[in-house]
């Protein structure tokens, strides 16, 4: 048995008890990853000598009775959107193919703090847009339930590794559904938690009023605990909301009575799969056994979420992306004749397909004569989304619906067709749109591919999310079915 | 009726500082239109009097205090540029 089939609490005990050591815990992630990474491909890089050395130095201070912290000695995997120091960070582009970060963003920082071990950088779709993986410079992950489907994206890498048991858990990001999509495809728990609540100083920026840093685990209660490491107030990212952040593993109750569950038929109407349906109808059954009421409700603007996003984001990544230009580090172009022909080069070179896309969209959008028709009028419209949600809060406790309209597709069957891929985010952008917190939890399967159940809380109410999907999680067995590979 | 013809695509690249083949242009050109005319879904939405927003938190224009704070060595600022001379980035030729 893998002893990432124990929970963090489960592991922590087993350390104190001597009866495993953090080197057993990097073992056990090293092995599987030799097992079954030719098959997966969740790792861009690997960072094994440092990952093992440090485990030793962690084994010599649990010797000594250290080590209280309940992440201490547990295995992690770290998107490739979020810098480390002097750990190789691609965002899984040619352009940062040799980027050697001089700095650790603030997650890693409190992860240190936390005394975890980095088994690696996992993959992802270029500069985190995408929904499969397929946009990745370097190679396609694969869903470790079915070797021919994606993993979902953008942090396909963070939850197939998690799936697949190359580490314990996993951290992603999440701009329009991009740790909560690939959650659901495998059968993981992802949660984005409410815009600026985790610091964003050192993840990569793509949409910068919609990027979030939440946890890939097994099981609820881990997620709730590793968000808890990384959740707080940092004055290096001045979006961090200075709030204060509860002990959320005490709010695992287990009970949902009386609980108002909000289920928008928006959700469950069209594109939104049969099987999908059924899944979150049984879902909602059994969160009524164990107390809770649910109402169909309307959250009349999710039709003008996709497009809103599409606009905003695009516009927002192609000034934040503007950085990269070969000047101060990434690639540069061999053959340029002067400065703007180097910048131009480089770009052309250095960036894939929808990211050239996604800036040619975002600099139309914001170009004179088109801004207000465009840019600004989707931020008006994100405005009514935002009241949407504002609105359904006032009389309920949680939204809930499904996490993506199927379970995962086969590689290569959506590629060429840009609008066809980004309906797969349709249930999830709304919630970066509104900034509130959302979380997907395992709750079927179909065709023997996962499905998940998406929960969706006010701002800062992870406690709430997190009980609720904790209620559910303990009451079914969806969690406990681990993939053959 | 189109929504951007090939040469606002050209222009656009220009503007976001991308090289674009013809054939790129054309294609760029027949999928941003598409997604254009998705985009102006959001016409039909009745925004007479709804504020633009930016993001979704209580807070702007954060501060700090002025204070000044040790920076990044030179090593540290050269590690990853791809060209540099004397301890500076170097770039190709700005004026002609």
């Amino acid at each position: 048995m893998s002893l990432f089939e124990h929970k963090v609490s489960e592991l922590h005990q087993l350390l104190h008890k001597k009866e495993i050591s953090v080197s057993d815990l990097a073992d056990q992630s090293f092995k599987r990853i030799n097992e079954v990474e030719g098959k997966v491909q969740a790792f861009l890089t690997l960072d094994e000598e440092r990952a093992r050395a440090k485990a030793k130095a962690l084994d010599d201070k649990l010797a000594l009775g250290e080590g209280k912290g309940l992440l201490f000695g547990m295995p992690i995997g770290i998107k490739d959107n979020i810098v480390t120091k002097n750990l190789r960070t691609t965002c899984a582009s040619k352009i940062l193919e040799n980027f050697d970060p001089i700095y650790d963003a603030t997650v890693m920082g409190k992860l240190h703090e936390a005394e975890t071990v980095t088994i690696g950088k996992l993959n992802m779709d270029e500069f985190a847009m995408g929904s499969s993986n397929e946009n990745s410079h370097y190679q396609v992950t694969r869903n470790p339930w079915n070797l021919d489907t994606v993993p979902g994206g953008s942090s396909g890498g963070s939850a197939a590794s998690v799936a697949a048991g190359e580490v314990l858990f996993s951290l992603g990001s999440d701009t329009g559904g991009s740790i909560r999509q690939p959650a659901s495809y495998c059968g993981v728990v992802g949660m984005k938690p409410t815009y600026g609540l985790v610091s964003r100083y050192g993840l990569v920026a793509f949409a910068s009023s919609l990027d979030q840093i939440g946890p890939i685990t097994r099981t609820v209660e881990d997620n709730a605990y590793l968000l808890q490491a990384i959740a707080g107030h940092d004055s290096m990212d001045s979006t961090s909301a200075n709030v204060d952040i509860p002990d959320y593993v005490s709010k695992l109750s287990g009970d949902v009575k009386g609980l108002k569950i909000a289920v928008p038929k928006e959700y469950l109407g069209e594109g939104v799969s049969q099987e999908v349906r059924q899944s979150v109808l049984e879902a909602l059954k059994v969160l009524g056994k164990l107390g809770a009421e649910w109402e169909e409700v309307s959250l009349p603007h999710s039709k003008y979420a996709l497009a809103t996003y599409y606009l905003l984001s695009s516009s927002e990544a192609s000034a934040n992306l503007a950085r990269f230009d070969g000047v101060r580090y990434g690639y540069r172009t061999q053959d340029a004749q002067n400065l703007i022909d180097m910048y131009k080069k480089t770009r052309a070179e250095g960036f894939g397909e929808e990211v050239k896309r996604r800036i040619m969209l975002g600099t139309f959008a914001l170009s004179s004569g088109y801004y207000d028709a465009y840019y600004k009028k989707a931020q008006k419209v994100r405005h009514l989304i935002k009241k949407d949600f504002d609105e359904i809060f006032k009389d309920y406790d949680v939204v809930i619906g499904p996490t993506a309209p199927t379970p995962a597709f086969r590689v290569g069957e959506k590629i060429d067709d840009p609008l066809t891929m980004y309906a797969n985010d349709i249930l999830t952008i709304p919630v970066n749109l509104a900034g509130v917190p959302g979380i997907s939890v395992p709750c079927g399967f179909a065709g023997g591919l996962p499905l998940g159940l998406q929960i969706i809380g006010n701002h800062y109410d992870e406690s709430t999310v997190y009980r609720v999907a904790h209620a559910f999680e303990q009451a079914t067995d969806y969690h406990k079915q681990k993939p053959q590979l | 009726m189109s929504r951007i013809s090939i040469d606002q695509v050209k222009h656009v690249a220009h503007l976001a500082r991308l090289a674009v083949t013809e054939e790129e242009a054309d294609k760029l050109t027949e999928q941003l239109d598409k997604i254009i005319t998705f985009a102006e879904l959001l016409n039909e939405v009745d925004t007479e009097g709804v504020e633009p927003i930016s993001h979704v938190l209580d807070i702007k224009n954060v501060m700090r205090e002025d204070v000044a704070k040790p920076g990044l060595s030179n090593e540290e600022v050269l590690k990853n540029a791809p060209d540099h001379q004397d301890g500076q980035i170097k770039v190709p030729a700005i004026i002609e």
